[in-house]
């Protein structure tokens, strides 16, 4: 794909985020969905593209009123939207469509209008994981972390300072749903969920959504808002089993769409001022840091300790909060696509000054998935 | 009231091998014919070389502890927390995930590489599993 073809022209969140309880999964889209296209001062009719996760394509272009030219539904989990980015991205550069409107909502929390997720007993995952005890995401995720820690020297201090820090960017954010500083010992001392993770490890569960709508770079100058272009796109699968990935010391779907964001943007690690790694649980980021290519994953750890990552660090990372933080419906990444956006444009809350390339790295399911996103305030 | 049961496989004309074995108390894997792959989990043909010429053989039901979590909460159904869920490297190659039977579910005693050996849990007339105990010797 060629660099900053394609930007974004709006972006926005539902209008709360937290506990929603007066609001089913649907119109959480849809909230989001009408915050994102009057961003971008548009109307519904000038949608002719849609993609979404979870929910259908269908059903949102329904409830929306929308009679698009081109769909995506890809569905893989937490890093959908930025597949949908990349995808729309292709498909505008084709000239399959003009104005995309992605969007993601769930109602993670209140469970309104929202289907259990189940596995089924002749699956793969259902015939070779269910029976041995894995009972949601706090179960299977932090599988790969003992491992990943006796390969690299990694501790159990530096991973809770995952935590710390990301507290820290979260106190700036009004709408982080965690705001109060944390300590080491506070993390290492929070209940057990599945060791070696804590509470305080593990994502929050949280309702809301957010949408995102792209257009070409030539069209994007004449939006209401500064335009964030598209400078790199990456994405690939591995496994829907944690237990089957490649090795627990790296994450080959993060191996694959990193690197090929990076080489299609152009750019070496050293360019980046924004870093958005998707956290569902506190070791993620120090997968990312390492797969990505920032360090070896030798020094992720202590690279975090250090107060890399924190503010005021040489490279800000989970601006938000993050998923543990900030909110996690369930497929946070639209959450990162949205921190990347307002940072691009120079209204975030906790801002970083004179940013101009931010990262956004995502994952689906278990590391089943992943999907990178490169974003520009520059064309 | 029943206490709740864990969750049960439901074998595939792909998968009947596998769970044919563990009720004759064997642990069963496939190699490729054309490339001497060894995999898991089953399919009828090779992940490595697409060869559809596979074998079905008795594994050694030796490995050793890649990782694992100790789950506190939410418990599967069926399960007394704390329990670990394990993901065992077998000598042949593949890994698969497994409990540890016989063996105190701290992290004093689940060391990582440990030596396992299979030990088969029946859990109906159609369905066991093969679990891992620490190694004797």
């Amino acid at each position: 794909m060629r660099r900053n073809q394609v930007a974004v022209v709006g972006a926005a969140e539902t209008t709360e985020l937290g506990v929603i309880p007066n609001m089913s999964q649907i119109q959480l889209h849809a909230d989001a969905a009408l915050n994102a296209i009057a961003d971008a001062g548009l109307k519904l009719s000038d949608i002719d593209g849609i993609a979404t996760a979870v929910e259908t394509p269908q059903q949102i272009a329904h409830y929306l009123g929308i009679t698009p030219t081109w769909v995506d539904g890809t569905s893989v989990g937490g890093c959908s939207f930025m597949l949908h980015v990349r995808h729309a991205a292709a498909a505008i550069e084709a000239g399959l469509c003009k104005t995309v409107l992605i969007t993601h909502a769930e109602s993670g929390k209140s469970m309104i209008g929202k289907l259990p997720r189940s596995t089924p007993p002749d699956s793969l995952n259902g015939q070779f994981e269910a029976p041995f005890g894995v009972y949601g995401p706090p179960s299977m995720f932090p599988i790969p972390v003992l491992r990943y820690m006796k390969t690299y020297g990694i501790t159990h201090e530096q991973i809770a300072m995952v935590a710390v820090a990301q507290r820290e960017w979260a106190a700036k954010n009004p709408r982080a749903m965690m705001k109060d500083p944390i300590t080491v010992a506070d993390v290492l001392n929070s209940r057990m969920i599945a060791y070696p993770f804590r509470l305080l490890q593990c994502c929050l569960v949280t309702d809301g959504g957010g949408a995102l709508i792209l257009t070409s770079a030539d069209r994007a100058k004449d939006f209401p808002k500064k335009p964030v272009y598209i400078l790199g796109t990456g994405e690939s699968v591995e496994t829907p089993m944690v237990s089957q990935m490649e090795t627990f010391n790296s994450s080959r779907a993060f191996k694959v769409a990193g690197p090929t964001a990076f080489k299609e943007a152009g750019i070496t690690h050293k360019d980046v001022n924004h870093l958005m790694i998707y956290d569902a649980f506190a070791h993620l980021p120090l997968f990312g840091l390492g797969d990505l290519g920032f360090m070896p994953h030798e020094e992720t750890g202590k690279f975090i300790a250090d107060g890399n990552t924190r503010p005021g660090g040489k490279l800000p990372l989970n601006t938000n909060g993050g998923g543990l933080s900030y909110m996690h419906s369930g497929m946070y990444g639209m959450y990162a696509l949205q921190e990347s956006v307002r940072q691009m444009r120079g209204i975030a809350p906790a801002q970083v000054k004179d940013a101009k390339i931010s990262v956004c790295h995502g994952v689906g399911g278990m590391f089943a998935a992943s999907g990178t996103i490169i974003f520009t305030n520059e064309r | 009231m029943a206490e709740p049961a864990r969750a049960k496989p439901k074998p595939t004309p792909e998968t009947q091998h596998f769970w044919d074995g563990t009720q004759a108390g064997e642990l069963r894997l496939q190699r490729c014919d054309a490339c001497a792959n060894v995999y898991f989990p089953p399919r009828p043909f090779c992940p490595s070389c697409a060869s559809r010429k596979v074998s079905v053989f008795k594994a050694s039901g030796k490995g050793k502890l890649y990782s694992y979590v100790i789950n506190h909460r939410p418990a599967a159904p069926g399960f007394t927390p704390p329990y670990a869920i394990a993901v065992v490297e077998l000598d042949e190659g593949p890994r698969m995930m497994s409990n540890i039977i016989d063996c105190p579910q701290t992290p004093e005693a689940l060391e990582l590489d440990m030596k396992l050996e299979v030990a088969f849990e029946k859990l109906d007339d159609k369905i066991t599993l093969p679990l891992f105990r620490p190694a004797k010797g």
